[in-house]
């Protein structure tokens, strides 16, 4: 059988057509890295843009100023441990924040199917008011549209932030070297999988909370010990602490090797993971960030994000490496390594 | 294929006429249809797949073969020198 | 979590390594049958880890891979019908039919919804009367009686407007195909545990003892897998060629027989093309006639398909372990999980994904 011919080896199969857009393409996955590179980076091409990191840092008159938008469009609407008010605060704050800012003013824009009960939008407007008022920031301006029944699902929230980079901070993905190592501030997906519980079609009771959280005075307590040997900050949302590291590797071009055994993760988001055939590595967090730092400071680093409500459980997970450039590797439980891909598109929960 | 997963019976109770268990896989918790596994009891260990029960988990056969691969493993490292 | 963190124990794995180390004395060729296990093998780099004396293939237990296009090609017809609400278990909502998927019929408009458990397929047609719910069936004997429970259920409830759309398949029959072709390199099986916790392993004794080949039932976690590859290598090193069981705390001989009388009752066996493969006599259940009401081939007039699988697809010898994902020229290139050529390279446990996913390129730091 080894030597018969390989031209015989075709795949008739026909690519599938990609005319329209998939839920996938949200996914924050491989999916969405394609429809950047191929629809928006090329109609917006600039060199501030081009640094896709969370946020842009633009100067104004001398002044460094971070800017990010996200939106919001969680279902549902409230779920353990937040609500998309809180959430469309922690998101963008925490866009600032991985560009080492300060968040100073917010904008908030609501898109409200018809029909939504009213009182529900005031609840997200209150939470969404405490989640500003909490971190310091305040909401500027902001717009509202309604749309027909049927035309959106509830509510959805864009917010956008504005924030003050610091003198002498300059994070950016581009920036991992080999020696360095990955620091992240607790357990992945628990925002993920508090979402999941309450899915229609998988029912399952969980004690899992979103660990949904601003993090801007976790990132300020870490720069008080360095400015500049952080190399970069991510907060791994949509697709993971995966997606976020495969990201870093292939804007550094550099290898990153995870230690599985390091990586904390919940007994119940273990147990759902089981459950529904997840890996918990590419299941969403909204309150946790991952950080390349320089080796001579990484003990610091970490106890300084240790001694942070938001960092205790704090771990060193990984280091970086010049081998293999762009890839994503972990040592796994049994001491041999593995390619940790990023997905295509959303992790579906599995039978097989 | 097929993924199934052992989780503890916490509760049984009668629900449209068949037995239905909470099931707590992980600290997570689950309900459980009986229908393929009716001598299930709380306690148990049952295999979940796709939402029912396919088999009790025998806890003595598996805790025999643990202490024997166990007793393996420990003998392993020690011949390597390991602790 | 208890029964399962035990068997990833990396002690216990590398003195079993070590136990297979010393046992093996020549090259042998073993299969494990089920998807599942070929993720577990990639996942935790156990293919690295074993001697390399030892070759493993991967068998066609991949229930969302050897699905033929004909019935994800109906499930999409079915699916994009404005009456319908289509619920399906996740896994196959990616896998290629001729044209189209169940991601891309949704896009298009349809009412694709994904559910853990064919139970809760009941609970949407309850909460939707006005709508035709339709639950895709598919899976290995594993998944057979619960997705024929659902149907029981249905009927119990009178719930007139669920119906299911059955593609399911029995492993024996394709080890026996595999087992009879003149092509067939495997020496020794690893039957998969969660269809024998149903069917027992009677089957594979039979199949043992006709074509003189060692099986063992294997678990799923990496000291399963272990034990179950040390214990087809002390058969074949000593000519034995019998049927074990090394998933007991699981599996019995005789299976679980209440999951077996009420898969009786539900379903009955019938031939079944399998992607890739072709078709093979006596693989499949469908509907019994008497569940007419409940089968969606029935409820709906579906047009005749007759798509034909591509016969010089390479999947077709990657399901009987004739190549591995890595021989074939499109691998991580033309087909990749976001770009799928063929069904292994969509579901996790299918062997190309798992190849793809977890050893793509040489990790070594």
């Amino acid at each position: 059988m080894e030597d018969e011919p390989k031209s015989d080896f075709s795949c008739p199969v026909p690519l599938p057509a990609r005319d329209k857009v998939l839920l996938g393409h949200g996914s924050g996955g491989k999916l969405s890295a394609e429809l950047l590179r191929e629809i928006f980076l090329p109609a917006f091409q600039n060199p501030i843009l081009a640094r896709l990191d969370d946020q842009a840092i633009v100067s104004v008159d001398g002044l460094r100023l971070a800017f990010t938008t996200d939106s919001f469009v969680v279902s549902p609407l409230f779920f353990p441990g937040g609500d998309i008010g809180s959430l469309a605060v922690h998101g963008t704050v925490n866009d600032l924040a991985m560009g080492g800012a300060q968040p100073l003013f917010l904008s908030a824009a609501f898109i409200i199917e018809e029909g939504l009960p009213m009182e529900t939008l005031r609840r997200v407007v209150a939470s969404l008011r405490e989640a500003a008022a909490s971190v310091g920031v305040e909401v500027v301006t902001g717009d509202t549209k309604v749309v027909e029944k049927g035309s959106g699902d509830q509510l959805f929230i864009n917010t956008s932030g504005l924030g003050r980079v610091p003198e002498g901070v300059n994070f950016s993905a581009d920036q991992a070297r080999p020696g360095d190592r990955v620091l992240l501030s607790g357990s992945i997906g628990d925002h993920g999988i508090a979402i999941l519980a309450e899915r229609e079609g998988l029912e399952f009771e969980s004690p899992v909370v979103s660990d949904s959280a601003p993090l801007h005075t976790l990132v300020a307590a870490m720069l008080e010990v360095t400015r500049d040997s952080i190399r970069c900050l991510r907060d791994p949302t949509r697709g993971g602490l995966s997606s976020a590291l495969n990201e870093i590797a292939g804007r550094s071009q550099v290898g990153i090797v995870i230690d599985e055994q390091a990586i904390p993760v919940r007994e119940e988001v273990k147990g759902a993971c089981e459950l529904l055939g997840l890996d918990p590595l590419y299941v969403a967090n909204e309150g946790k960030l991952i950080a390349i730092v320089a080796p001579e400071v990484a003990e610091a680093v970490l106890a300084a994000m240790r001694a942070h409500p938001l960092g205790r459980e704090a771990q060193i997970i990984g280091t970086v490496h010049a081998s293999n450039p762009g890839v994503l590797a972990m040592r796994t439980v049994l001491g041999t390594t593995r390619l940790v891909d990023m997905l295509a598109g959303d992790q579906l929960p599995r039978i097989c | 294929m097929c993924l199934a997963v052992p989780g503890k019976v916490l509760e049984v109770e009668e629900r449209d006429g068949s037995r239905v268990a909470r099931v707590e896989f992980g600290g997570i918790t689950r309900l459980v249809q009986l229908d393929l596994v009716p001598e299930a009891r709380v306690g148990d260990y049952v295999i979940t797949h796709v939402g029912f029960a396919i088999s009790r988990l025998d806890a003595e056969e598996a805790d025999r073969t643990l202490r024997i691969l166990k007793a393996m493993g420990l003998l392993e490292s020690e011949e390597r020198g390991a602790p | 979590m208890k029964y399962i963190d035990e068997y990833r124990d990396e002690r216990i794995a590398r003195a079993l390594v070590a136990d297979l180390a010393r046992r093996v004395t020549r090259p042998w060729l073993l299969m494990e049958i089920c998807g599942g296990q070929t993720h577990t093998l990639m996942r935790y780099g156990i293919d690295e880890l074993i001697p390399p004396q030892i070759t493993l293939v991967h068998g066609p237990g991949c229930p969302v891979c050897v699905t033929p296009l004909e019935a994800i090609d109906k499930a999409i017809q079915i699916a994009s019908r404005p009456e319908v609400i289509f619920v399906s278990y996740g896994d196959m909502l990616r896998v290629p039919g001729s044209r189209s998927d169940l991601v891309q019929a949704r896009a298009a408009g349809g009412d694709v919804r994904v559910v853990y458990s064919p139970l809760e397929a009941l609970k949407i047609a309850r909460a939707h009367p006005e709508r035709q719910v339709v639950f895709f069936g598919i899976g290995f004997e594993t998944t057979a009686p619960a997705n024929a429970m659902a149907v029981l259920h249905a009927q119990r409830q009178g719930l007139r407007n669920f119906s299911m759309l059955v593609s399911h398949v029995l492993v024996p029959p394709a080890i026996r195909l595999l087992l009879s072709s003149p092509q067939n390199r495997v020496q020794g099986f690893i039957a998969p545990g969660h269809v024998c916790t149903v069917m027992g392993y009677r089957e594979y004794e039979a199949l043992s003892r006709e074509f003189h080949v060692p099986i063992v039932v294997g678990g799923f976690e990496p000291v399963d897998l272990l034990e179950a590859i040390s214990l087809l290598v002390a058969q074949l090193e000593e000519g034995r060629a019998e049927t074990e069981n090394q998933y007991a705390r699981s599996v019995t001989r005789e299976g679980n027989l209440q999951a077996q009388a009420i898969m009786e009752r539900v379903f009955e066996v019938c031939d079944r093309k399998w992607r890739g493969i072709g078709l093979i006599p006596r693989s499949g259940l469908r509907l019994r006639p008497e569940f007419a009401a409940h089968d969606a081939e029935k409820v709906f007039q579906l047009e005749e398909l007759t798509a034909e699988e591509p016969a010089e697809c390479l999947s077709a010898q990657v399901l009987q372990g004739l190549k591995k994902p890595t021989d074939c020229p499109a691998f991580g290139r033309r087909c990749t999980p976001a770009m799928p050529l063929g069904a292994p390279m969509v579901s996790a446990e299918g062997a190309c994904a798992a190849y793809y996913l977890y050893r793509r390129q040489a990790v070594a730091p």
